[in-house]
């Protein structure tokens, strides 16, 4: 089973949940931009979580399925179809060989992940099947995909959704999907103003008052050049009381930090290890996957949040996970 | 002498930072790589990611098994009761350098700046004992202390597009090592055949945090000799 890129759309890259233990000496985690869309796709699809999806960015790739497949495509509604009928997010879908998925214009969101039953073979670099674009390592040889690369996967296990299959067997369709999804994504309001939750840093109060009203009753607007490093924010300008010289320490993927400009920077999965520049704070975690969403121009306003509060937040979604994937392996046996 | 109370701030809600000090110090980094080995031994479940800086070392750590308060307590407990224990021997490293000449494109410039020959600059450049307070900014990227201020030089005007891997540069009082081409707005004296970062290897990165760097200079011929493909 192999899938090959006809055209790559404008970034599409090899991810997973990243990489640990190696950020002393300057590899920093990498990975998905959306942790939640990236683990409900890899659930469905009966993948552990840790698998590697392609993680693509509003404008989609063609994609050439070369045999059978389960996938499931969850995060942005980026309009997939396949062999031009639409097809819909959030359900595990058989593919059949020689068929193949496109996007279309890009209707909520900004990233969508592609789980594909049984993974993509790729070799782990530091423990991880994640792209490092900036230096140039992991995933499909360290860089975003191309039109003509070929992606292989292990043959697609029909042993999962045993009675979709056989229903897929019998008839011709390019595509049958189950009628049936999680519907706790809806939970993640991918759509709403985004309202990010922030744990005020020490820095905090090195801010004016100004600024802190700002940070909190203002709204910002998700600048053009934000990347997978950062989501760049322009509102007000931030100022602190008096310039701070800091020295470089260490910093946290959702870490709110203020160069010299006065406009934050909201450090995402490419982040460096460490930084320099003043910290605000730093995004309550559950609500990484919602920044990964934002598209160029969409607003965003913070409320604060506590620390031990961001961590129950986390805690209950990780609970609701382990329940999903419960669910998730008794409906893919039958 | 016991530690003073460790300084413990959050950062986020996966990682915390603990801090020794407020300045550049191989004292104060002392202290940060002791408390990094510290954690190291105690094996702690649900550390994933201990990152050493000049004067902070960050926790990363995972909330399903370490509220922030509990790592926050434990760490403590740990510093205070350590006491200042005597640092493992710090790696010895060395790195050969072929200074000067196309690998070497500002050498001439650092030179006259500093009012010395170019021998002087490659002479004082490699006689010094570098620390390896940290890497960051990039995947092996080094941040030395002890150039010699006899050295020191400011950034070029006019950054390069590409500054190849393996490029020794100087930029203020910073003497550093690129170990992936990028742009670059240091001034390049020599450059290293090693490579400082070996994603696809066992060992990653050439250079650790708290290691000792010499510079070995070589000619171009050894250089060749000792060129890894990259």
């Amino acid at each position: 089973m192999s899938l090959l890129v006809e055209t790559p759309g404008l970034l599409t890259t090899v991810q997973d949940l990243g990489r640990r233990g190696f950020q002393h000496l300057g590899v920093g985690p990498g990975g998905v931009m959306d942790p939640v869309s990236h683990r409900l796709a890899n659930l469905l699809v009966g993948n552990p979580e840790t698998a590697a999806t392609l993680e693509i960015t509003l404008a989609g790739p063609s994609l050439l399925f070369e045999g059978d497949a389960l996938i499931a495509l969850c995060g942005a509604d980026l309009a997939p179809a396949i062999e031009e009928q639409p097809v819909r997010l959030w359900r595990p879908t058989l593919v059949r060989a020689g068929a193949r998925l496109t996007f279309g214009a890009g209707r909520q969101g900004c990233r969508c992940y592609l789980a594909m039953a049984g993974g993509f073979r790729l070799p782990l670099v530091m423990d991880s099947a994640s792209t490092s674009l900036a230096a140039g390592f992991g995933g499909y040889h360290g860089r975003a995909l191309k039109r003509g690369d070929r992606l292989d996967g292990a043959p697609c296990p029909k042993e999962r959704y045993p009675s979709l299959w056989q229903r897929f067997d019998r008839g011709l369709q390019p595509w049958l999907a189950l009628d049936w999804f999680p519907a706790w994504y809806r939970e993640l309001d991918f759509l709403q103003p985004a309202g990010l939750r922030l744990v005020p840093g020490p820095q905090w109060p090195a801010l004016t008052a100004e600024a802190r009203r700002g940070l909190l009753e203002d709204s910002f607007q998700v600048a053009s050049n934000s990347d997978r490093m950062g989501i760049r924010l322009r509102g007000p300008r931030l100022a602190l009381e008096r310039p701070m010289e800091m020295l470089s320490a260490g910093v946290a993927t959702g870490t709110l930090q203020l160069p010299p400009d006065g406009a934050p920077i909201l450090l995402m999965a490419d982040r460096q290890t460490t930084g320099g520049y003043p910290r605000l704070g730093e995004l309550a975690s559950v609500d990484l996957a919602k920044a990964a969403q934002l598209r160029a121009s969409d607003t965003v306003r913070f409320t604060a949040i506590t620390l031990e509060a961001a961590q129950e937040l986390l805690l209950a979604r990780e609970a609701r996970f382990h329940a999903l994937a419960r669910v998730l392996a008794e409906r893919q046996s039958y | 002498m016991p530690h003073p109370t460790l300084q413990v701030e959050s950062l986020g809600d996966q990682a915390l930072l603990a801090i020794l000090g407020e300045r550049i110090d191989p004292g104060v980094n002392d202290q940060v790589h002791q408390l990094a080995a510290l954690i190291r031994a105690a094996g702690m479940p649900g550390v994933t990611d201990l990152v050493p800086a000049y004067a902070t070392l960050a926790v990363h750590y995972q909330p399903a098994v370490w509220r922030y308060a509990a790592l926050r307590g434990e760490l403590e407990r740990l510093w205070r009761e350590a006491g200042a224990a005597e640092l493992a021997a710090p790696r010895q490293v060395e790195l050969p350098v072929c200074y000067g000449g196309e690998f070497g494109p500002d050498l001439a410039e650092v030179a006259s700046r500093c009012g010395l020959s170019e021998a002087d600059v490659v002479r004082r450049h490699s006689a010094a004992v570098y620390r390896v307070y940290m890497l960051g900014f990039a995947p092996g990227f080094a941040y030395l202390g002890g150039l010699d201020p006899a050295i020191a030089a400011p950034r070029r005007e006019t950054p390069r597009l590409k500054v190849p891997a393996g490029s020794v540069g100087i930029a203020g009082m910073q003497t550093g090592i690129y170990p992936l081409e990028t742009p670059g707005g240091w001034q390049i004296i020599g450059r290293s055949p090693m490579r400082l970062f070996r994603p696809g290897q066992e060992d990653p990165c050439l250079l650790r945090p708290g290691d000792r760097l010499r510079f070995t200079p070589i000619d171009l011929e050894a250089y060749r000799r000792a060129e890894e493909p990259s």
